[in-house]
């Protein structure tokens, strides 16, 4: 089974040639990344569904993702500074400021992207697909709902949480967020304490919509470290647990 | 000519039979349903945002108030995603202790299920038998975690804590005394294995008792046999998983086909329905109430006869016990370390399903090598089943919708996340 797990990318690659990428393996080797081009999206979908060596009949997951500020920290790690922990709580970083203040998205090429994790039951096989959308004010897709109906809602939700416009959904209305609600919730540049608070407001005797009061703040920072202390492999457990178990019996 | 009679009619969001907040516009022509609109999100608290403001190890709390029937199963899913990305394994007995757990939490799911299905379509003993037992499943939950519900026990590289060796009992009260205390006290006088023992023994008799009263019931069958029909292609098609798929005849079950933790290592069987209706879906349940109790068996015995680690011993991503904390310098500073920043993720994605009780419980998580994961998507099974809603309630009447919803077994924790 891992043999074939394997050879999917390359079999994937000879099939399709030009108009998707295997995408080099990562965390999880076994199920393959696979990016297509927006232009080829339902077309790869489709091949993907029908062809036998294939047979992806089941669209597991759907989700839209948005890379602005992928690989930013708000901390600084390399070098000691004089500044303490304040250059941490009061630099920029996306989630942490109001709405005024956008962070610039020069950081990625393409913000937005979708990922859809595809299942095979007669392979017993998974595959993430994943497209990066050119604009990125107006990000727009062609819809997988005729080749997979489940993707209706998830595209529903990727459109109401980031804002991408799904093209021939057959109902691409807000899933998740509020009637009436503005803005998409799960953009980077949204702010996590959100825009608007809601109270009874008794005078007026209905529901009143005012800004958010309180400030948007960090509790940890984010940091990257990539130093040896992350190499987690070179911890023997088996050897560890064989030592400790001995002890257990000896006393 | 008879007038076109259109009543559309707003279902929820507060209705019993909802299961939560569901809001379901039902347009009916007579009693007949012609559309169901299903609007949710009201129980959206973005958690897959919060996720992302907060190091790896603090959204494992968040994960058990997704399915909030499942607790354990959704952050089983969440803390492989994130082993995955480090690459590394847990130790044996923690694999086992996590099967075991999910199992009973299997049972404690579907229990809640047969319980409040029944009620819905109008058999209330159930409920109270559902909840006699699954107070037991309450109790181990506490004893091993020391919550009732929301255990957050699972953690990357293992679990919080080995298994208590003493179950706890009941004192005696004005209320529970003398013979009463004694037979409640009986099967927790040992371990919590002992305790968890006992009861997986004595299970399958009360999964007896249930279906006496259901499964050959007139009413019963009345209310779901060919009710919510599914054929086996547009469950694929849709996007089922688990017991809705199973129901419908695909015999799909991830604990088989892409086994973790310790499933390839326990026996069990996976039940298949034929028809697809409520009913089939229904026996499919019950019938993993039984193959539950038996892999329970199976991890109890392995548990008894191998003692050993529950967690990693690697200081950079497990923080060290508090003796070990209060005598080591070294280990004052990585417990320092994990509490104020958290661990490092290596960059990359990775997606973790686990069989939920309710269906396959993925976890999507992208790390830039932050210590915070930079997206995080969380694969809800009712998120997909109930978008299925519309087609599979056509042409019904309006008191099959509540059978229909009972089938699919949702809880909005998880749908709007």
């Amino acid at each position: 089974m891992n043999v074939n797990r394997q050879s999917l990318g390359g079999r994937l690659a000879d099939h399709f040639g030009d108009t998707l990428r295997v995408v080099p393996g990562t965390g999880d080797a076994w199920v393959p990344t696979v990016e297509v081009s927006p232009e080829h999206w339902v077309e790869v979908a489709k091949a993907l569904r029908d062809h036998e060596e294939f047979a992806f009949d089941q669209l597991t997951d759907l989700c839209g993702i948005d890379f602005l500020g992928f690989g930013v920290t708000e901390w600084e790690t390399s070098e000691a500074t004089r500044e303490g922990y304040s250059r941490a709580v009061e630099g920029l970083g996306p989630g942490r400021f109001g709405w005024q203040d956008l962070p610039e998205s020069d950081t990625v090429e393409h913000r937005f992207a979708v990922v859809a994790h595809l299942l095979s039951v007669p392979h017993n096989r998974r595959l993430r697909l994943r497209v990066f959308l050119a604009d990125e004010a107006l990000p727009v897709i062609p819809s997988l709902v005729e080749v997979w109906n489940s993707a209706n809602w998830y595209e529903r939700e990727a459109f109401d949480l980031f804002g991408i416009v799904f093209e021939g959904h057959p109902d691409l209305r807000r899933i998740l967020t509020d009637y009436g609600f503005t803005g998409h919730p799960f953009r980077k540049d949204f702010p996590l304490i959100g825009n608007v608070t809601v109270r009874y407001d008794e005078s007026k005797g209905r529901v009143v919509y005012e800004p958010v009061e309180i400030e948007p703040r960090v509790l940890v920072p984010r940091v990257i470290r990539d130093d040896s202390r992350y190499r987690t492999d070179d911890v023997d457990q088996a050897a560890e647990e064989a030592a400790d178990r001995d002890a257990l019996q000896a006393g | 000519m008879s007038e076109i009679r259109s009543y559309t009619m707003n279902f929820g969001p507060q209705h019993p039979a909802a299961h939560g907040v569901l809001r379901l516009v039902l347009e009916l022509d007579g009693e007949t349903v012609v559309r169901a609109d299903p609007h949710i999100g009201l129980l959206h608290r973005a958690t897959e945002k919060l996720a992302e403001s907060k190091p790896f190890n603090q959204t494992i709390g968040y994960m058990d108030r997704l399915d909030y029937m499942s607790m354990m199963c959704n952050e089983h899913a969440y803390v492989r995603a994130i082993e995955q990305l480090l690459g590394i394994e847990p130790p044996v007995r923690a694999q086992y202790i996590r099967t075991l757990y999910d199992e009973i939490t299997r049972i404690s799911n579907h229990l809640l299920w047969i319980g409040s299905n029944g009620l819905d379509l109008g058999a209330m003993t159930l409920f109270l038998y559902a909840f006699r037992e699954r107070e037991m499943i309450m109790d181990m939950y506490e004893a091993a975690s020391g919550a009732r519900m929301h255990a957050t026990y699972y953690r990357p590289g293992g679990v919080y804590r080995d298994l208590p060796d003493r179950m706890p009992r009941y004192r005696e009260s004005p209320w529970t005394k003398g013979k009463d205390l004694q037979r409640r006290n009986e099967w927790r006088e040992g371990s919590l294995l002992d305790f968890i023992e006992a009861f997986a023994t004595d299970f399958p008799s009360r999964v007896d008792e249930y279906e006496t009263l259901l499964t050959d019931n007139r009413i019963w069958k009345q209310r779901t046999v060919n009710i919510g029909v599914v054929p086996p292609e547009r469950a694929l098609q849709l996007g089922f998983t688990g017991p809705m798929l199973r129901g419908s005849g695909v015999e799909w079950d991830l604990r088989k086909m892409q086994p973790y933790a310790m499933y390839e290592h326990v026996d069990f069987d996976v039940p298949v329905g034929a028809h697809g209706d409520c009913y089939d879906r229904y026996l499919v349940r019950v019938e993993e109430l039984r193959q539950s109790a038996r892999i329970i068996l199976q991890c109890v015995d392995w548990l008894r006869a191998n003692p050993g680690h529950v967690m990693l011993k690697n200081f950079k991503v497990i923080p060290p016990t508090r003796e070990e904390m209060k005598d080591d310098m070294e280990a004052l500073i990585h417990h320092f370390k994990l509490f104020t920043e958290g661990y490092c993720v290596p960059r990359g994605e990775t997606y973790a399903a686990v069989e939920a009780p309710k269906g396959e419980f993925g976890c999507y998580l992208v790390s830039d090598g932050a210590n915070k994961p930079f997206r995080a998507h969380f694969r809800a099974p009712g998120f997909a089943h109930l978008s299925a809603m519309d087609e599979m309630v056509q042409g019904h009447m309006l008191a099959d919708v509540v059978a229909v919803i009972g089938s699919m077994d949702i809880v909005f924790g998880e749908i709007d996340r």
